[in-house]
């Protein structure tokens, strides 16, 4: 059973059959500008969740509430049925429960591709540096990079600094990933290397919320597609259905530019 | 040794040049221990001149206003004024406020003597320039890193000492370089209230052997070959960091 987040002993403990993120309302401003509009979306445990929309929708700043990266100015998010949206909140635990990989991969530049994977663990939750060696190297070569261990971030490709960067987010185990547009930056021909690894962590079962502009990527992977647009979500549907019949005309305009 | 003593005396007595720190027991002696004063005052100042350094750059960050404005007050005040008169501050002013403690012989005693008090105006003195220093390193350091080491779980002290530091200090080392070399260099003005450094100790031996111009000469050397140690000490550290692919490892 997983552990409360927070010691609220109020809070009913999470079962899999509930939503293991489950965002009510969320809206949020940076100063006059709105940028969440009350959103709302469920992810299930094990689900692969695409969100697509254009440019400055609010798909970054949706991603980050859920692990605390952006606090959020009224509604309901709850991680494992724990309110991230609750100052008691213990974000070290949140965060261990939640990894996160972002656009600009973000590695450490003064650490190996190796070190980069072992330091929070050893850091943070003080684990055993041995055993957390042993787990980085598997992780290094569970993204393909064998042979790259003591190579730094500088003297990889983007889509090699990519991988490190997930594998650095597997090593602390967490029950789900957020992935923000992980593949903008990269090269064309790298970016394939990248959703490969993506599509292995979705089918062994981990939950992942992806921002993502590969739609035949998210077509193929994802469960459940969302579609933002200026800080709303227009619609929600299945990839199939989604990408066959776009209800609203702001998701057909998108789709028409972008496919 | 008895060689460049036999030496330092046919010197004298075929060019005038008086080294009487190659042949005269005791100027040697206090030359040397000159010389180990100017070298303990830099280390020690050096070494708290960076932990005020890495400290207050920390505290800069802080979230609260007064924690930030006695920050910037201390690097206003030790930054705008001159090293000498801190030092006097120091070891006339703040001393003769300060309670006085009993010594071993059951005599009254300042608290700190006259060397203590030149090690923390100096550590102060060059702490504030430190924390100018470190702080233009961390803001060097991307957001986006700092945030990558959030979303890992990192505090924010875990952040700034396993990740934010560690890149500052790679690029504020030309400029901390600086900062210890004057530091190495103020160690002097600890003459000013009689710590029997290198300075010091080289005017009581020009006083006693009328031998100014040749000491001056040799103090001078003598400051340049200190210098020269720490900033090739320097260098050495600054290679050691270099990261490849990162900043000035780039290039290798
Ligand atoms: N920290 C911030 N401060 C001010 N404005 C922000 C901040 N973060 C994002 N924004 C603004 O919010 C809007 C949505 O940004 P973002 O969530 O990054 O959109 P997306 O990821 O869909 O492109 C943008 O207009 C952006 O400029
Ligand atoms: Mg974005």
């Amino acid at each position: 059973m997983a552990k409360p987040l927070i010691g609220t002993p109020a809070v009913a403990p999470w079962t899999p059959d509930q939503p293991i993120i489950s965002i009510v309302d969320v809206r949020k401003a940076f100063g006059a500008f709105e940028v969440l509009k009350g959103v709302s979306l469920d992810v299930r445990k094990g689900e692969a969740i695409c969100i697509i929309g254009p440019s400055g929708s609010g798909k970054s700043t949706l991603i980050r509430c859920i692990n605390a990266l952006v606090d959020v100015n009224s509604g309901s998010i709850l991680v494992e049925n724990q309110e991230v949206n609750d100052p008691r909140l213990d974000k070290l635990k949140l965060r261990r429960k939640v990894g996160m990989v972002f656009q600009q991969y973000n590695l450490f530049p003064h650490k190996t591709a190796l070190q980069n994977v072992m330091m929070a663990p050893i850091n943070v939750l003080k684990q055993d540096k041995k055993e957390v060696e042993e787990r980085a190297r598997a992780l290094l070569a569970k993204v393909r990079l064998t042979g790259k261990e003591n190579s730094y971030p500088g003297e990889l490709s983007g889509g090699q600094q990519q991988r490190v960067a997930i594998a650095r987010s597997l090593a602390m185990r967490p029950d789900i990933m957020l992935f923000d547009e992980v593949t903008a930056a990269l090269d064309p021909e790298t970016v394939k290397e990248v959703l490969v690894t993506i599509r292995e962590l979705a089918e062994e079962g981990m939950t992942c919320l992806l921002v993502t502009h590969e739609m035949k990527f998210a077509r193929d992977v994802a469960d459940h597609i969302y579609f933002t647009d200026k800080g709303v979500i227009v619609e929600h549907a299945p990839p199939e259905e989604f990408f066959a019949n776009p209800k609203d005309e702001r998701t057909r305009t998108f789709l028409g530019q972008i496919l | 040794m008895e060689a460049v003593a036999e030496w330092g005396r046919a010197l004298y007595e075929t060019t005038g040049i008086n080294l009487t720190i190659l042949y005269d027991a005791f100027d040697q002696k206090r030359f040397i221990s000159g010389l180990g004063m100017t070298i303990y005052l830099s280390v020690v100042s050096l070494f708290f001149s960076l932990v005020i350094g890495v400290i207050g750059a920390w505290a800069q960050g802080s979230d609260f206003k007064l924690v930030r404005w006695l920050i910037n007050g201390f690097i206003v005040i030790f930054r705008n004024t001159p090293p000498l008169v801190q030092i006097f501050f120091f070891y006339f002013g703040l001393s003769n406020l300060l309670p006085y403690i009993e010594d071993a012989d059951g005599m009254r005693a300042p608290l700190f003597t006259n060397v203590q008090w030149a090690i923390i105006s100096l550590s102060l003195f060059a702490g504030a320039f430190n924390i100018e220093i470190f702080r233009s390193g961390i803001e060097a350091v991307p957001n986006s890193t700092k945030e990558a080491a959030s979303a890992l779980g990192y505090t924010r002290l875990g952040t700034y000492l396993y990740i934010v530091l560690p890149l500052a200090i790679r690029v504020c080392l030309p400029a901390l370089n600086n900062n210890l070399v004057n530091l190495l260099k103020t160690t002097s003005l600890a003459y000013a209230i009689a710590v029997p450094e290198l300075l010091y100790a080289s005017k009581q031996i020009w006083t006693d052997a009328q031998n100014v111009p040749t000491m001056m000469v040799v103090l001078l050397f003598t400051y340049v070959a200190l210098v020269g140690v720490l900033v090739w000490a320097m260098n050495a550290w600054e290679r050691s960091m270099a990261i490849p692919g990162y900043g000035a490892g780039r290039a290798r």
